[in-house]
Protein backbone atom coordinates (compact mmCIF):
# COMPACT_ATOMS: atom_id res chain seq x y z
CA UNK A 1 0.00 0.00 0.00
CA UNK A 2 2.32 2.28 0.94
CA UNK A 3 4.84 1.31 -1.91
CA UNK A 4 1.81 2.15 -4.11
CA UNK A 5 0.96 5.37 -2.67
CA UNK A 6 5.00 6.10 -2.84
CA UNK A 7 5.30 5.40 -6.47
CA UNK A 8 2.60 7.68 -7.50
CA UNK A 9 4.05 10.63 -5.19
CA UNK A 10 7.32 10.42 -7.16
CA UNK A 11 5.89 10.23 -10.23
CA UNK A 12 4.07 13.35 -9.20
CA UNK A 13 6.79 15.14 -8.32
CA UNK A 14 9.28 14.61 -11.27
CA UNK A 15 9.47 17.17 -13.84
CA UNK A 16 7.43 16.18 -16.75
CA UNK A 17 9.30 15.23 -19.59
CA UNK A 18 7.11 14.04 -22.52
CA UNK A 19 5.05 17.08 -22.60
CA UNK A 20 6.12 21.00 -23.05
CA UNK A 21 5.25 23.33 -20.24
CA UNK A 22 2.66 25.09 -22.43
CA UNK A 23 0.70 22.52 -22.91
CA UNK A 24 0.54 21.23 -19.16
CA UNK A 25 -0.42 24.75 -18.33
CA UNK A 26 -3.48 25.23 -20.89
CA UNK A 27 -4.17 21.57 -19.86
CA UNK A 28 -4.98 22.47 -16.13
CA UNK A 29 -6.25 25.65 -16.95
CA UNK A 30 -9.28 24.09 -19.40
CA UNK A 31 -9.71 21.59 -16.50
CA UNK A 32 -10.08 24.23 -13.78
CA UNK A 33 -12.49 25.88 -15.60
CA UNK A 34 -14.49 22.62 -16.19
CA UNK A 35 -14.32 21.57 -12.52
CA UNK A 36 -14.88 24.91 -11.37
CA UNK A 37 -17.58 25.11 -13.74
CA UNK A 38 -19.26 21.83 -12.89
CA UNK A 39 -18.18 22.79 -9.09
CA UNK A 40 -20.93 25.68 -9.55
CA UNK A 41 -23.05 23.91 -11.78
CA UNK A 42 -23.75 21.26 -8.91
CA UNK A 43 -24.19 23.59 -6.33
CA UNK A 44 -26.38 26.00 -8.24
CA UNK A 45 -28.61 22.80 -8.95
CA UNK A 46 -28.76 21.53 -5.59
CA UNK A 47 -29.62 25.64 -4.62
CA UNK A 48 -33.55 25.00 -6.49
CA UNK A 49 -36.77 24.19 -5.70
CA UNK A 50 -37.52 20.96 -7.50
CA UNK A 51 -34.14 19.51 -5.58
CA UNK A 52 -35.12 20.97 -2.32
CA UNK A 53 -38.90 18.84 -2.48
CA UNK A 54 -37.59 16.02 -4.20
CA UNK A 55 -37.35 14.87 -0.74
CA UNK A 56 -41.00 13.53 0.86
CA UNK A 57 -39.75 15.47 4.20
CA UNK A 58 -40.01 18.49 2.67
CA UNK A 59 -42.25 17.92 -0.29
CA UNK A 60 -45.17 16.91 2.35
CA UNK A 61 -44.55 18.98 5.21
CA UNK A 62 -42.86 22.08 4.54
CA UNK A 63 -43.32 22.82 1.07
CA UNK A 64 -47.43 22.29 1.25
CA UNK A 65 -47.71 24.77 4.17
CA UNK A 66 -45.73 27.33 2.14
CA UNK A 67 -48.07 27.33 -0.56
CA UNK A 68 -50.84 29.05 1.40
CA UNK A 69 -48.84 32.08 1.76
CA UNK A 70 -48.27 35.36 0.48
CA UNK A 71 -44.76 34.49 -0.47
CA UNK A 72 -45.74 31.60 -2.48
CA UNK A 73 -48.77 33.10 -4.54
CA UNK A 74 -49.32 36.74 -4.34
CA UNK A 75 -50.92 39.80 -6.83
CA UNK A 76 -47.48 40.55 -8.05
CA UNK A 77 -46.20 36.72 -9.01
CA UNK A 78 -43.38 37.26 -6.65
CA UNK A 79 -42.65 33.78 -5.61
CA UNK A 80 -39.60 32.97 -2.75
CA UNK A 81 -38.41 29.53 -3.28
CA UNK A 82 -36.82 27.38 -0.98
CA UNK A 83 -33.57 28.99 -1.56
CA UNK A 84 -34.28 32.03 -1.37
CA UNK A 85 -34.61 31.98 2.35
CA UNK A 86 -32.93 29.53 3.64
CA UNK A 87 -29.58 29.65 1.98
CA UNK A 88 -27.21 32.69 2.28
CA UNK A 89 -26.83 34.46 -1.44
CA UNK A 90 -23.03 35.38 -0.87
CA UNK A 91 -20.52 32.50 -1.69
CA UNK A 92 -19.01 32.28 1.27
CA UNK A 93 -21.68 31.84 3.37
CA UNK A 94 -23.26 29.56 0.77
CA UNK A 95 -20.70 27.53 0.75
CA UNK A 96 -20.64 27.21 4.61
CA UNK A 97 -24.35 26.59 5.12
CA UNK A 98 -23.85 23.76 1.97
CA UNK A 99 -21.41 22.15 4.13
CA UNK A 100 -23.87 22.44 7.57
CA UNK A 101 -26.77 21.03 4.86
CA UNK A 102 -24.37 17.54 4.64
CA UNK A 103 -26.25 16.98 8.14
CA UNK A 104 -29.57 16.55 5.83
CA UNK A 105 -28.52 14.29 3.87
CA UNK A 106 -27.70 12.35 6.72
CA UNK A 107 -31.07 12.67 8.12
CA UNK A 108 -32.77 11.59 4.92
CA UNK A 109 -30.43 8.57 4.56
CA UNK A 110 -31.37 8.01 8.35
CA UNK A 111 -34.97 8.80 7.95
CA UNK A 112 -34.45 11.45 11.37
CA UNK A 113 -37.86 12.95 10.01
CA UNK A 114 -39.21 10.59 7.31
CA UNK A 115 -42.75 9.99 8.94
CA UNK A 116 -45.39 12.91 9.93
CA UNK A 117 -45.00 12.10 13.52
CA UNK A 118 -41.21 12.28 13.65
CA UNK A 119 -41.18 15.60 12.17
CA UNK A 120 -43.80 17.18 14.14
CA UNK A 121 -42.15 15.81 17.13
CA UNK A 122 -38.87 17.69 15.36
CA UNK A 123 -40.66 20.95 14.15
CA UNK A 124 -39.82 22.91 17.17
CA UNK A 125 -35.96 21.85 17.29
CA UNK A 126 -35.48 22.53 13.72
CA UNK A 127 -37.62 25.64 13.93
CA UNK A 128 -35.27 26.98 16.50
CA UNK A 129 -32.04 26.45 14.12
CA UNK A 130 -33.80 28.29 11.61
CA UNK A 131 -34.81 31.35 14.23
CA UNK A 132 -30.90 30.85 15.46
CA UNK A 133 -29.82 31.44 12.14
CA UNK A 134 -31.59 34.58 11.20
CA UNK A 135 -31.05 35.88 14.38
CA UNK A 136 -27.42 35.99 13.97
CA UNK A 137 -27.40 36.78 10.18
CA UNK A 138 -29.62 39.88 10.97
CA UNK A 139 -32.50 38.02 9.42
CA UNK A 140 -30.21 38.49 5.85
CA UNK A 141 -32.40 36.00 3.90
CA UNK A 142 -35.31 38.48 4.50
CA UNK A 143 -33.69 41.54 3.75
CA UNK A 144 -32.03 39.79 0.49
CA UNK A 145 -35.65 41.13 -1.11
CA UNK A 146 -37.20 43.37 2.23
CA UNK A 147 -34.79 46.31 2.47
CA UNK A 148 -35.34 48.86 5.53
CA UNK A 149 -33.91 51.78 3.62
CA UNK A 150 -36.47 51.17 0.96
CA UNK A 151 -39.32 51.12 3.01
CA UNK A 152 -42.22 53.96 3.01
CA UNK A 153 -43.39 54.24 6.24
CA UNK A 154 -46.58 56.04 4.78
CA UNK A 155 -47.48 53.16 3.08
CA UNK A 156 -47.46 50.91 5.59
CA UNK A 157 -50.16 50.57 8.78
CA UNK A 158 -49.73 52.48 11.25
CA UNK A 159 -48.96 49.79 13.55
CA UNK A 160 -46.53 48.48 11.01
CA UNK A 161 -44.92 51.58 10.60
CA UNK A 162 -44.94 52.54 14.46
CA UNK A 163 -42.45 48.84 15.18
CA UNK A 164 -40.03 49.29 12.17
CA UNK A 165 -39.56 52.97 12.71
CA UNK A 166 -38.57 52.01 16.25
CA UNK A 167 -37.19 48.82 17.28
CA UNK A 168 -36.44 47.72 13.61
CA UNK A 169 -34.81 51.00 12.75
CA UNK A 170 -32.59 51.35 15.84
CA UNK A 171 -31.40 47.63 15.34
CA UNK A 172 -32.98 46.45 18.66
CA UNK A 173 -34.84 43.77 16.97
CA UNK A 174 -34.69 41.79 13.42
CA UNK A 175 -36.97 41.39 11.17
CA UNK A 176 -37.63 37.09 12.67
CA UNK A 177 -37.97 38.38 15.80
CA UNK A 178 -41.55 39.37 15.01
CA UNK A 179 -42.22 37.37 11.89
CA UNK A 180 -42.45 34.06 12.66
CA UNK A 181 -44.16 31.35 10.90
CA UNK A 182 -44.74 33.37 8.12
CA UNK A 183 -44.43 30.89 5.56
CA UNK A 184 -44.73 27.92 7.60
CA UNK A 185 -46.83 26.05 10.49
CA UNK A 186 -45.68 27.45 13.61
CA UNK A 187 -44.31 24.76 16.51
CA UNK A 188 -45.53 24.69 19.95
CA UNK A 189 -44.58 28.51 20.47
CA UNK A 190 -44.99 28.31 24.75
CA UNK A 191 -42.55 29.65 26.19
CA UNK A 192 -40.70 31.30 23.34
CA UNK A 193 -40.31 35.01 24.00
CA UNK A 194 -43.28 36.90 22.53
CA UNK A 195 -45.07 34.56 22.57
CA UNK A 196 -45.76 33.82 26.73
CA UNK B 1 -101.26 -2.44 -3.67
CA UNK B 2 -103.43 -1.96 -1.07
CA UNK B 3 -104.92 1.48 0.19
CA UNK B 4 -102.61 2.20 3.32
CA UNK B 5 -99.21 1.71 1.34
CA UNK B 6 -100.82 3.57 -1.66
CA UNK B 7 -101.62 6.81 0.69
CA UNK B 8 -98.29 5.95 2.32
CA UNK B 9 -96.40 6.35 -1.17
CA UNK B 10 -98.20 9.25 -1.53
CA UNK B 11 -96.94 10.98 1.72
CA UNK B 12 -93.78 10.02 0.94
CA UNK B 13 -93.58 11.74 -2.70
CA UNK B 14 -95.35 14.91 -0.89
CA UNK B 15 -92.66 14.74 1.70
CA UNK B 16 -90.32 14.38 -0.92
CA UNK B 17 -90.76 17.40 -3.57
CA UNK B 18 -91.71 19.32 -0.49
CA UNK B 19 -87.92 18.96 0.64
CA UNK B 20 -87.06 19.76 -2.86
CA UNK B 21 -88.80 22.63 -2.91
CA UNK B 22 -87.14 24.24 0.27
CA UNK B 23 -84.05 23.29 -0.79
CA UNK B 24 -84.32 24.97 -4.27
CA UNK B 25 -85.72 28.40 -2.30
CA UNK B 26 -82.93 28.24 0.11
CA UNK B 27 -80.16 27.57 -2.79
CA UNK B 28 -81.82 30.48 -4.74
CA UNK B 29 -81.18 32.92 -1.68
CA UNK B 30 -78.11 31.92 -0.68
CA UNK B 31 -77.11 32.12 -4.41
CA UNK B 32 -77.61 35.85 -4.74
CA UNK B 33 -74.62 36.32 -2.37
CA UNK B 34 -72.71 33.90 -4.63
CA UNK B 35 -73.93 35.86 -7.75
CA UNK B 36 -76.26 33.52 -8.83
CA UNK B 37 -73.90 30.23 -8.75
CA UNK B 38 -75.23 27.46 -7.27
CA UNK B 39 -74.01 26.15 -3.74
CA UNK B 40 -72.73 22.53 -5.43
CA UNK B 41 -70.67 24.38 -8.14
CA UNK B 42 -67.58 26.37 -8.51
CA UNK B 43 -67.58 30.24 -9.74
CA UNK B 44 -65.39 29.68 -12.89
CA UNK B 45 -65.12 34.02 -12.28
CA UNK B 46 -65.33 34.37 -8.54
CA UNK B 47 -65.45 38.27 -7.49
CA UNK B 48 -62.13 39.40 -6.24
CA UNK B 49 -60.77 39.30 -2.67
CA UNK B 50 -61.56 42.84 -0.81
CA UNK B 51 -58.66 43.52 1.53
CA UNK B 52 -59.86 43.86 5.25
CA UNK B 53 -59.86 47.71 6.77
CA UNK B 54 -56.09 48.02 8.29
CA UNK B 55 -56.50 51.59 9.68
CA UNK B 56 -56.53 50.14 13.13
CA UNK B 57 -59.53 52.89 14.05
CA UNK B 58 -61.75 51.49 17.13
CA UNK B 59 -64.95 50.92 15.73
CA UNK B 60 -67.94 52.03 18.02
CA UNK B 61 -70.45 48.91 18.77
CA UNK B 62 -73.75 48.34 17.55
CA UNK B 63 -74.58 47.11 21.23
CA UNK B 64 -72.96 46.50 24.53
CA UNK B 65 -72.26 42.92 24.55
CA UNK B 66 -70.87 43.11 20.65
CA UNK B 67 -67.48 41.42 20.54
CA UNK B 68 -65.18 44.19 18.89
CA UNK B 69 -64.42 43.78 15.22
CA UNK B 70 -60.56 43.96 14.24
CA UNK B 71 -59.27 46.78 12.70
CA UNK B 72 -56.62 45.53 11.37
CA UNK B 73 -55.73 42.80 8.46
CA UNK B 74 -54.92 39.26 9.84
CA UNK B 75 -54.07 37.50 6.89
CA UNK B 76 -51.99 34.19 7.81
CA UNK B 77 -52.32 34.55 11.40
CA UNK B 78 -51.62 31.02 12.99
CA UNK B 79 -54.57 30.21 15.58
CA UNK B 80 -54.10 26.27 16.73
CA UNK B 81 -52.88 24.11 19.57
CA UNK B 82 -49.46 25.06 18.82
CA UNK B 83 -49.71 29.36 18.06
CA UNK B 84 -52.32 31.80 18.70
CA UNK B 85 -50.94 35.22 16.77
CA UNK B 86 -53.83 37.53 17.91
CA UNK B 87 -52.76 36.30 21.48
CA UNK B 88 -49.17 37.41 20.83
CA UNK B 89 -50.24 40.93 21.38
CA UNK B 90 -53.78 40.90 22.86
CA UNK B 91 -52.52 38.32 26.07
CA UNK B 92 -52.92 39.58 29.13
CA UNK B 93 -48.72 38.91 29.69
CA UNK B 94 -48.13 40.80 26.01
CA UNK B 95 -50.05 43.89 26.17
CA UNK B 96 -47.82 46.34 27.62
CA UNK B 97 -45.24 45.63 25.30
CA UNK B 98 -47.97 45.92 22.08
CA UNK B 99 -50.12 48.51 23.42
CA UNK B 100 -53.19 46.19 22.41
CA UNK B 101 -56.22 46.25 24.09
CA UNK B 102 -55.61 43.33 26.14
CA UNK B 103 -58.65 40.47 26.00
CA UNK B 104 -61.59 41.30 28.15
CA UNK B 105 -61.91 40.10 31.40
CA UNK B 106 -64.61 37.46 30.52
CA UNK B 107 -62.26 35.47 28.44
CA UNK B 108 -60.58 33.74 31.44
CA UNK B 109 -63.77 32.88 32.40
CA UNK B 110 -64.84 29.16 32.35
CA UNK B 111 -68.78 28.31 31.62
CA UNK B 112 -69.15 27.87 35.75
CA UNK B 113 -68.06 31.70 35.84
CA UNK B 114 -65.29 30.98 37.89
CA UNK B 115 -61.90 32.75 36.90
CA UNK B 116 -58.69 30.95 35.20
CA UNK B 117 -55.08 32.39 35.23
CA UNK B 118 -54.61 32.12 31.42
CA UNK B 119 -57.61 32.08 28.82
CA UNK B 120 -60.57 29.68 28.56
CA UNK B 121 -59.96 27.23 26.11
CA UNK B 122 -63.84 27.97 25.03
CA UNK B 123 -62.64 31.55 24.18
CA UNK B 124 -59.47 30.48 22.75
CA UNK B 125 -60.31 31.02 18.71
CA UNK B 126 -60.28 34.72 18.29
CA UNK B 127 -61.87 34.42 14.90
CA UNK B 128 -64.85 32.94 15.89
CA UNK B 129 -66.07 36.07 17.35
CA UNK B 130 -63.91 38.67 16.56
CA UNK B 131 -63.74 39.46 12.75
CA UNK B 132 -62.53 41.65 10.21
CA UNK B 133 -63.97 44.12 8.09
CA UNK B 134 -64.50 45.43 4.26
CA UNK B 135 -65.18 48.89 3.61
CA UNK B 136 -68.06 48.32 1.32
CA UNK B 137 -71.78 49.11 1.25
CA UNK B 138 -73.98 46.70 2.80
CA UNK B 139 -74.56 43.96 0.20
CA UNK B 140 -78.48 43.70 1.89
CA UNK B 141 -80.40 45.89 3.33
CA UNK B 142 -80.56 46.46 7.35
CA UNK B 143 -82.54 47.96 9.51
CA UNK B 144 -80.89 47.30 12.73
CA UNK B 145 -81.47 50.14 15.08
CA UNK B 146 -79.27 51.08 17.73
CA UNK B 147 -80.16 50.70 21.10
CA UNK B 148 -79.98 54.42 21.86
CA UNK B 149 -81.79 55.33 19.37
CA UNK B 150 -85.22 52.91 20.45
CA UNK B 151 -85.04 54.93 23.96
CA UNK B 152 -84.70 58.25 22.42
CA UNK B 153 -87.87 57.35 20.54
CA UNK B 154 -89.29 55.86 23.34
CA UNK B 155 -88.76 58.89 25.58
CA UNK B 156 -90.06 61.02 22.80
CA UNK B 157 -93.17 59.30 22.81
CA UNK B 158 -94.47 59.43 26.30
Amino acid sequence: MTKYLLRYWRIFRKPSVHYSLGALTLGGFMAGIMFWGGFNTALEATNTETFCISCHEMENNVYQELQSTVHFTNRSGVRATCPDCHVPHEWTNKIARKIQASKEVWGTIFGTINTREKFENNRLRLAKHEWARLKANDSLECRNCHNFEFMDFTRQSSRASQQHSTALGSGEKTCIDCHKGIAHTLPDMSGIEGWE
Amino acid sequence: MNKLSRLSLFALIAAGSLLLSLQAHTEEQVATLRKGTELNKENPKPAPLQNPSNKDIKRARSYPMQPPTIPHKTDNYQTNLNANKCLSCHSRSRVEESQAPMISVTHFMNRDGNFLADVSPRRYFCKQCHVTQVERKALVKNDFKDVNEMLKKDRKAH
